[in-house]
């Protein structure tokens, strides 16, 4: 790189001030990102890449301070600019597109407003030029109808067209630098792939220099020509994105890369290795190298004397003492599954001693756990007073007519983008929605649709984990309390000693320690909140869990845990699981079986093995194309869902018709799929025959042609 | 092949635990809110020892001393009967505490059940009783107080029941929009899945969450129903005379303002100092809460 890079960060120190104390955050960063550059910024959460991105920009929190080093865009430092300098160079030379689209944007103006705000306060452009600029902006991020688009407030858009816009507006002023904060990370998988397409055309024809912060490697390695990874305020190691995935060197990027479940391996018994213990807090970490508390290799010289960042070969850096026998192959660095070769008795509770045998179960257990047939719901339909104002039927039908069973002491993993009807069967399975229509049994007892038409014995048989770690345990009680409540309540011991005694065989299951039961949630972090929720749906020993994206809000090694935790809790509990997620790696880690669901519907099922491979429904493919891969030799193949979903409820066709890439003609548009049978009970509901699909499927070219014939929504 | 590894570094971020103790601390760290506390606790003290304190009866008349100004014998002064204001003001205290107590007491309990029950069942109960509680917070307070207690009667009992009723609608606004934000969480559907009953939902599982919010709302509302009943008391619907009443000493001066304005002040002064000590209390309140809140 010959050319003057455009941002530069020399060993940058951040402090926070804490109390009377100031604290450093982060220490001793250095950068350079060059035009036309992506950068990946990779850290867990607490490692300080949000400080650091926004640091970068010069903004920073009201109690912190750069302590040290410098900051120059195009040689210029930021750090000698005034306050309203600055501003002028926000929104102008560097621009931010963060997690969340919607705290980027007004709810009060129109987008196009909002977008053209920029080009009249940077570039003085008159009402009408900055409009008429607005509106091309938005036809540049793909934006079919910009005109109207542009007329339209942040709340009318979805998710994706939201996040396209908050794009145009960071684009619209040719932005030297742009900082993508997790721009995709609230987003489904198929439309992350058609936003990080569109970052990276863009960036690189406006030859902006780009920094991408994500937890998701996947992500960083489509995205990004360098990588930097973080922890605890400190770079770990800094390279070129294509060796490091081939060859990661750093022990933390080698778990890091370990702790990803991958679709090829499947729901064998295989364990997911994690990096032992959490990171330490900014105030206690110690004078050596920051990982080595939780490092497999680390050595007693690790602990008090902290390894230089080092150049060891063409452009790549890593701070670690023993980088040169990891990179000669001579030190094997082997992450295990840390929990499972802890020493606590583990229980094997179901139906023995502490916990209450359970009568009303019949002891030769049926193949069954669950079975629901036909099951339908919607929601919203018309109040009186609705109709009164002649307000239209806002009907929504999230699930139509979809029969699923779960085999005893199995997963079923429920696949779909969000709107897809899969957390509304789930609830609806579980009694939090009452089903308009079907018949669900229960280990072949009646389960009526309202959770209070069930019976106590039936209520206990079923529990849920749900997705936010946050308000999944109650604020105000400790967790003994919970836990001993929810033992109570469903009856699975008898006497207060028994509840005692099994509350700390549950926290020994979740590898919680015993004085947990004295905690508050606000003093666990997210991946513990998460345990105690499993602890808290296995208190009964249910004969069926239902998982809610139970991993979707956790750093990727913490999920590696929990997916670990799940598998043993099933096979030493005995339960079976309805494993709900997005995110097909977690899923195919666990389930064996797979329904796939698409607007209320199922599109595919069958084992997991069958659905990934082909024949599979085109959304399917779809779904797992859009997977961003961490695996080096996998060349990625581009399947992209352009148009939104359409929501109208009387369509007779297939609901994929419109979104499919592989869509035959009229046919899909106005006759239901047949549902076609693809051996061993793996079934797809399409109009193209198995054998057509196939062939269409193991040649990658006709995908691109199909893509023209898409029809905007 | 590994050394051995030191144990890992225990990590749990260990912030206060929740309690009165960190409340009150938290309280006290602020100038203004702890002097807010300490006059409410002052005007607490008077209305429980006002009686015992005070030099003369609150309807003992001295003749020899009309419309004195403050001094010596008469620290407030005297008013145009002869009566010494500073002991009317001391008496008064219990009666301007207790009575908007007891209604914001009443008006808080059942405000907090309406408002859980509303937010929690949700459906047709909450759009009907929702609008009605709208229409009764659209009427004017202080007319519908008039004509209410036109209708019943003064009396302390009255009172109660009209500032009560008019705090409901209010209270029960503030509960029912904490709780929707709680209905779909977690830890709300997993005691649905265990089997508890809505009662003990509300009050177990919502309630703690909800109760920092309602108690910067009490305070508010003790400070709200504090003037109501002071300005019911004015315009002569209070607790009748002769019994002192801070709102009717104020308007009983107003005739002799010219002569001894100082029996207008202080009870004017008081009712002024209690209300902003209230207020300066509940504001701190909600800043030492939310601080617990962050945690």
């Amino acid at each position: 790189m010959t050319k003057q890079p455009i941002l530069e960060a020399e060993h940058l120190c951040i402090d926070y001030r804490l109390g009377n104390q100031w604290v450093n955050a982060i220490r001793d960063v250095s950068l350079t990102i060059g035009a036309g550059e992506i950068h990946g910024l990779v850290g867990e959460s607490g490692s300080g890449k949000s400080t650091l991105a926004l640091a970068l920009m010069r903004y920073l929190a009201p109690n912190a301070r750069v302590s040290q080093g410098d900051i120059r865009l195009d040689g210029v430092s930021l750090l000698s600019k005034s306050r309203p300098e600055m501003e002028r160079i926000w929104g102008r030379d560097l621009c931010l597109v963060p997690q969340d689209p919607l705290a980027a944007l007004n709810p009060a103006y129109t987008v196009g407003e909002q977008i053209a705000e920029v080009t009249r306060q940077h570039q003085g452009l008159s009402k009408s030029e900055a409009w008429s600029g607005a509106v091309a902006m938005l036809e540049k991020v793909r934006i079919s109808d910009a005109k109207a688009v542009a007329q339209k407030y942040p709340h009318q858009l979805s998710g994706g067209m939201q996040q396209r816009v908050v794009i145009a507006m960071a684009l619209n002023t040719r932005p030297r630098l742009l900082i993508l904060d997790e721009p995709t990370t609230a987003l489904d998988v198929t439309t992350q792939a058609v936003i990080l397409d569109l970052f990276r055309e863009l960036l690189h024809e406006h030859q902006a220099a780009a920094l991408y912060v994500s937890h998701d490697l996947g992500v960083i390695r489509e995205m990004c020509q360098r990588m930097t990874v973080l922890y605890c305020g400190e770079v770990m190691a800094s390279a070129p994105v294509a060796g490091v995935y081939q060859r990661p060197i750093h022990p933390y990027t080698i778990g890091l890369l370990a702790s990803i479940p991958r679709v090829e391996i499947g729901a064998s018994n295989t364990r997911l290795p994690t990096i032992p213990g959490t990171a330490p807090s900014l105030a206690q970490r110690g004078q050596g190298c920051v990982f080595a508390p939780r490092c497999p290799v680390a050595l007693d010289r690790c602990y008090t004397e902290k390894p230089e960042l080092e150049t060891i070969i063409h452009e790549r850096m890593v701070k670690c003492h023993r980088w040169g026998e990891i990179d000669a192959r001579t030190l094997p660095v082997d992450y295990k599954d840390f929990l499972a070769e802890s020493k606590e008795p583990f229980f094997n509770a179901k139906r023995q001693s502490g916990t209450e045998a359970k009568q009303d179960v019949p002891e030769e257990t049926p193949e069954y756990v669950l079975k629901a047939q036909r099951v339908s719901k919607t929601f919203g339909g018309r109040s009186l007073l609705k109709r009164l104002l002649m307000q239209p039927d806002s009907r929504v039908q999230a699930v139509k007519d979809v029969s699923v069973n779960v085999r005893r002491y199995s997963t079923l993993g429920l696949v779909g983008e969000s709107g897809s009807g899969k957390t509304t069967l789930a609830r609806c399975i579980v009694g939090l929605e009452t089903a308009d229509e079907g018949r669900m049994t229960l280990l072949d007892a009646a389960l009526p649709p309202a959770l209070t038409d069930r019976p106590a014995a039936l209520k206990r048989e079923i529990q849920m984990v749900f997705q936010n770690p946050s308000d999944t345990l109650n604020p105000y009680q400790t967790i003994g309390q919970m836990l001993r409540r929810t033992l109570e309540r469903l009856g699975a011991a008898s006497s207060p000693g028994n509840v005692e005694k099994r509350i700390a065989e549950l926290l020994a299951a979740v590898r919680l320690s015993d004085d947990y039961v004295n905690r508050f949630p606000n003093e666990l972090s997210g991946g513990e909140k998460q345990r105690v929720a499993l602890a808290r749906a296995f208190a009964a020993s249910p004969a069926l869990v239902v998982a809610d994206e139970p991993t979707s809000a956790l750093d990727v090694s913490v999920q590696a845990v929990i997916l670990n935790l799940l598998k043993d809790l099933r096979a030493r509990e005995g339960a079976s699981y309805l494993f709900i997620s997005h995110d097909l790696r977690a899923v195919s880690y666990l389930a064996d079986w797979l329904i796939v669901m698409y607007q209320g519907q199922i599109m595919e099922e069958g084992t997991t093995e069958h659905v990934y491979s082909i024949p599979s429904h085109p959304y399917t493919e779809a779904l797992i194309s859009a997977i961003p891969s961490t695996d080096p030799l996998e060349q990625n193949k581009h399947i992209r869902l352009i148009a939104e979903p359409n929501q109208s409820t009387e369509r007779s066709g297939c609901p994929f018709a419109g979104r499919c890439p592989r869509q035959i003609g009229r046919i899909c548009e106005d006759e239901a799929p047949p549902w076609r049978e693809a051996g061993d009970d793996h079934r797809i509901r399409c109009h193209i025959p198995l054998d057509e699909l196939k062939k269409l499927q193991s040649n990658g070219t006709p995908v691109q042609a199909a893509l023209d014939k898409v029809v905007p929504a | 092949m590994t050394p051995t590894t030191p144990p890992i570094a225990e990590y749990h971020s260990r912030p206060l635990r929740s309690g009165i103790v960190g409340v009150v601390r938290r309280l006290a760290s602020r100038p203004l809110a702890l002097i807010g506390s300490l006059l409410v606790l002052m005007f607490l003290m008077l209305a429980i020892s006002g009686p015992m304190i005070a030099p003369y009866s609150f309807n003992e008349i001295n003749r020899e001393a009309l419309r004195q100004p403050p001094g010596p014998g008469f620290p407030f002064g005297t008013d145009s009967l002869g009566r010494d204001v500073f002991s009317r003001v001391l008496w008064g205290a219990r009666e301007i505490i207790v009575v908007p107590g007891v209604a914001t007491a009443v008006a808080v309990v059942l405000g907090t059940l309406l408002g859980l029950l509303l937010g929690y069942v949700g459906g047709w109960l909450d759009d009907l009783v929702s609008r009605l509680l709208d229409t009764l917070l659209s009427i004017p307070a202080m007319l519908l107080a008039l004509v209410m207690l036109g209708a019943i009667g003064p009396s302390s009992i009255g009172i109660i029941l009209v500032v009560a009723l008019l705090y409901i609608p209010i209270v029960a606004r503030v509960v029912r929009s904490a709780t929707l934000g709680l209905r779909t969480a977690g830890f709300i559907e997993a005691a649905k899945l265990r089997g508890e009953s809505t009662w003990y939902i509300l009050l177990r599982e919502i309630l703690p969450s909800v109760l920092p919010a309602l108690t910067v709302e009490a305070a508010l509302r003790f400070s709200y129903a504090i003037f109501l009943t002071a300005s019911l008391g004015f315009l002569g619907l209070g607790v009748q005379p002769p019994s002192p009443d801070w709102g009717r000493m104020v308007n009983e001066a107003r005739d002799s303002y010219v002569r001894a304005p100082w029996a207008l002040w202080y009870p004017a002064g008081a009712i002024a100092l209690l209300v902003i000590s209230v207020n300066l209390m509940a504001e701190g309140l909600r800043i030492a809460l939310r601080r617990e809140g962050q945690q």
